[in-house]
């Protein structure tokens, strides 16, 4: 034992020493940060404005023009098209919108003309503008006030609240989908690179030769456990800098725009994607401050999901690190370790996309309830369910169990083919030749 | 006489469809040089790798000072591997200590311990440099002081001077018989026979999985004495002799000769120099006996044992 506990502090230290470690240790929170930030320094520096002229030949816009908005305002120019036309060649417009004289049951004819093509939000924009000024119309052709009918809008938060054994819980879906996938994402990360890391090393000892040398001292498997655990070691180190430093800087980011108005600007820009109307623009304040206390009040159960998150990241790590092992110890070079690499990646990729269809959106399914219990799967499938709460005390445990004898299988499956696999040179290894591997006595 | 630090009896193994060990029995006396002889792929590195407890044997005993081999040997036994590697990264200084530690030695005495050892090769300003700064000689060295920096009571030596130039082979030389003078065993395993033959105490040749031959060198040669000896001299010797036969003859210029002659049984060496003397009335300027390579005797042994011994190729390469 203390030999693998060697053998796993040189594998640490040489790790964390790389200038490649201590890098990623300090980019991972810059970009975290950076996805929070430049949300809002965009808002906040958002162009200066687009401005459209408005060739009002139909009469759509007599009364008044549009609203001008942060960055798009209308200006009238003649109504005639030509002359129209001459003033938005000399003037700095960025189009010039023709509204020909319309029959408002079915209005058509519509043009937009500007120098370069116009910008996907600037067209959108524009359209919208046109909608809202012939639905404005319509209703006072029809006796209706603008005013009365946004009067009339309702807005309604449903208030999710799970009702278990363990009573009544409110919950938001919004919050537990951005945790699920935060998490699965981390571990699916963290297997990966962390995974090659150890068929790299293993890789690296073997066509270094030095593998001879160190299993004349230790076992193979203390040498490969060694390797496993102290990797294990750098990814937590990393894992715990990253969450640190991003608190970090995120707290101080945070300090200094008010929280409010990152979430106005996210749904500002939220508006903006999924084409809301300007009239919306007034609910946006009310909007933001409910995601703010969505975010305060969603009652996540955090300690169960960061002890979870460990067991996870940690059992999902080692099932697949022992893989990642019995790769690098059963090949040569790196281009021979595809066809091993395929069968142990496509659970992990295959989980990940399906959280996207199922996992998130029906996690007390069929699907997510077998994906959550196969140990292939379980480490990402288990962490997307348990944000959404519900998931029955009894299924939680029977996947940490079956994770562990996973885990116990693949380690004892790695080190068989491991203890074999580093003393073959030159020999391109088939499945079939694996197999046989697993029966070889010491 | 002291026990034999290492026993071997009758040890089998098998990789797939190959055999790699067909009952291998040897003794490695206690504090001898040991020569494990054989061509590329007789079993010497199974051998080996059974000794170092990489791999087991699938029948038969090893016993190291009289004990079934266990883990508790591990840092007992030195052992440079033909293959030879480090890693490249790390720092000479931490490479030493991360080995020795492996071997079982406490921090505090593997520093003095490598400290020692690059000072007696004079390598004391490496330890800071990383492996991959350092020349193929000088990786050589430090891979050699990864091997006996725990001291070990058994050294074993898989093709030790491959890859070394010549002054670091002696230098190698000097360190093994030095080792030896300290009271260590040396297990020396190679297939350039005639390289080690003047180091070692004993010998086993090793061939197809089986050991052909063992024994102390001396007794070795002796068993396989062909009682022909090279003769030079001045004037007409013999032809013809009723005690011996003139195998090779060669006329020199000005009346001097060059014979190889061998004694039929019975007739000493001493019974032929008498005759060269008196009555074959030449002028002796040198008389040696033909002494058999261990490369002759290897091909002897083998042809004995099987008649129809055609050597494989990696076998000729040996003779060659």
């Amino acid at each position: 034992m203390s030999k693998t506990w060697l053998i796993a502090q040189r594998e640490y230290l040489t790790r964390v020493r790389k200038k490649s470690f201590i890098i990623m240790s300090l980019l991972g929170p810059l970009i975290t940060a950076a996805i929070f930030a430049v949300p809002v320094l965009i808002a906040t520096m958002s162009d200066n404005g687009k401005v459209v002229a408005v060739a009002d030949a139909g009469g759509l816009f007599a009364q008044k023009l549009p609203e001008a908005k942060d960055d798009i305002s209308f200006t009238r120019v003649s109504a005639d098209l030509a002359t129209a036309k001459a003033e938005f060649k000399k003037a700095k417009y960025d189009a010039l919108l023709y509204v020909p004289k319309l029959d408002l049951a079915n209005p058509e004819g519509f043009q937009v003309f500007s120098r370069k093509g116009l910008g996907m939000s600037l067209q959108r924009d524009i359209e919208r503008a046109v909608e809202n000024a012939v639905e404005t119309q319509r209703l006072s052709k029809a006796g209706l006030d603008r005013a009365v009918l946004d009067n009339m809008k309702a807005d309604v938060d449903l208030q999710t609240i799970s009702l278990s054994d363990d009573g009544e819980r409110s919950s938001s879906t919004g919050v537990s989908t951005g945790v699920a996938y935060v998490c699965g994402f981390l571990i699916y990360m963290f297997i990966f690179i962390y995974g090659i890391q150890i068929m790299r090393g293993v890789m690296e000892e073997k066509t270094n030769r030095i593998v001879e040398v160190v299993i004349s001292s230790v076992k193979p498997f203390e040498l490969m456990m060694g390797k496993v655990l102290g990797i294990a070691g750098v990814g937590f180190t990393q894992l715990a800098l990253w969450v640190l430093l991003s608190l970090g800087i995120t707290t101080a980011v945070t300090g200094s725009i008010s929280p409010e108005k990152i979430a106005q600007s996210r749904v500002e820009q939220v508006n903006k994607a999924t084409g809301t109307t300007a009239v919306m623009k007034k609910d946006t304040k009310k909007e933001g401050n409910a995601m703010v206390q969505a975010l305060r009040n969603a009652d996540i159960n955090v300690a169960l999901i960061a002890g979870c998150f460990l067991f996870y990241f940690l059992g999902g790590y080692l099932f697949y690190g022992a893989l990642f092992g019995a790769i690098g110890s059963a090949v040569d070079s790196e281009t021979d370790t595809q066809q091993f690499m395929m069968p142990v990646t496509m659970p992990l990729v295959l989980t990940f996309v399906v959280a996207q269809a199922t996992l998130t959106t029906n996690p007390n399914g069929q699907v997510a309830f077998w994906m959550s219990m196969i140990p292939f799967t379980s480490p990402i499938a288990m962490m997307m369910r348990l944000p959404f709460g519900g998931v029955p005390m009894w299924q939680l445990g029977l996947s940490m169990l079956l994770l562990i004898a996973g885990f116990v299988g693949t380690i004892w499956l790695a080190a068989r083919i491991y203890r074999v696999g580093i003393l073959m040179y030159g020999k391109k290894v088939t499945y079939g030749e694996l197999s046989k591997w697993l029966f070889y006595k010491g | 006489m002291k026990p034999p630090i290492l026993e071997v009896r009758d040890v089998r193994k098998q990789y797939a469809a190959h055999t790699a060990l067909d009952g291998v029995s040897l003794s490695v006396p206690d504090g001898s040089i040991f020569g494990l002889l054989g061509p590329n792929g007789a079993g010497k590195t199974s051998l080996i790798r059974i000794i170092t407890q990489i791999t087991g044997a699938d029948a038969g005993q090893v016993l190291f000072r009289g004990e079934p081999l266990n883990p508790t040997h591990i840092g007992r036994i030195g052992y440079l591997p033909e293959e030879r590697g480090l890693y490249k990264k790390m720092k000479v200084g931490e490479q030493l200590m991360y080995l020795a530690q492996l071997k079982g030695i406490h921090k505090d005495e593997a520093r003095q311990k490598i400290k020692n050892w690059l000072e007696r090769f004079d390598i004391k300003s490496w330890a800071d440099k990383n492996i991959e700064d350092l020349s193929k000689g000088m990786q050589q060295k430090i891979q050699f002081i990864a091997t006996v920096v725990h001291e070990p009571e058994l050294v074993i030596l898989d093709e030790p001077f491959s890859g070394f130039d010549p002054i670091n082979a002696n230098l190698l030389k000097d360190e093994i018989l030095a080792m030896r003078d300290r009271g260590a065993s040396i297990i020396f395993s190679t297939h350039r026979m005639e390289s080690v033959e003047e180091m070692c105490d004993h010998i086993a040749l090793i061939n197809r999985s089986r050991k052909v031959l063992d024994g102390p060198v001396r007794q070795v040669r002796d068993a396989y004495r062909t009682q022909t000896y090279e003769v030079e001299g001045k004037g007409r010797p013999m032809v013809v002799h009723p005690d011996f036969e003139v195998v090779k003859h060669q006329e020199r210029e000005n009346g001097h000769f060059y014979d190889i002659i061998k004694l039929h049984a019975g007739t000493t060496p001493n019974d032929l120099l008498r005759y060269l003397i008196g009555p074959g009335n030449v002028e002796v300027h040198a008389f040696r006996e033909m002494i058999p390579s261990i490369n002759d005797i290897f091909i002897r042994r083998v042809r004995e044992t099987h008649p129809d011994y055609v050597p494989t190729e990696e076998e000729m390469a040996v003779k060659g």
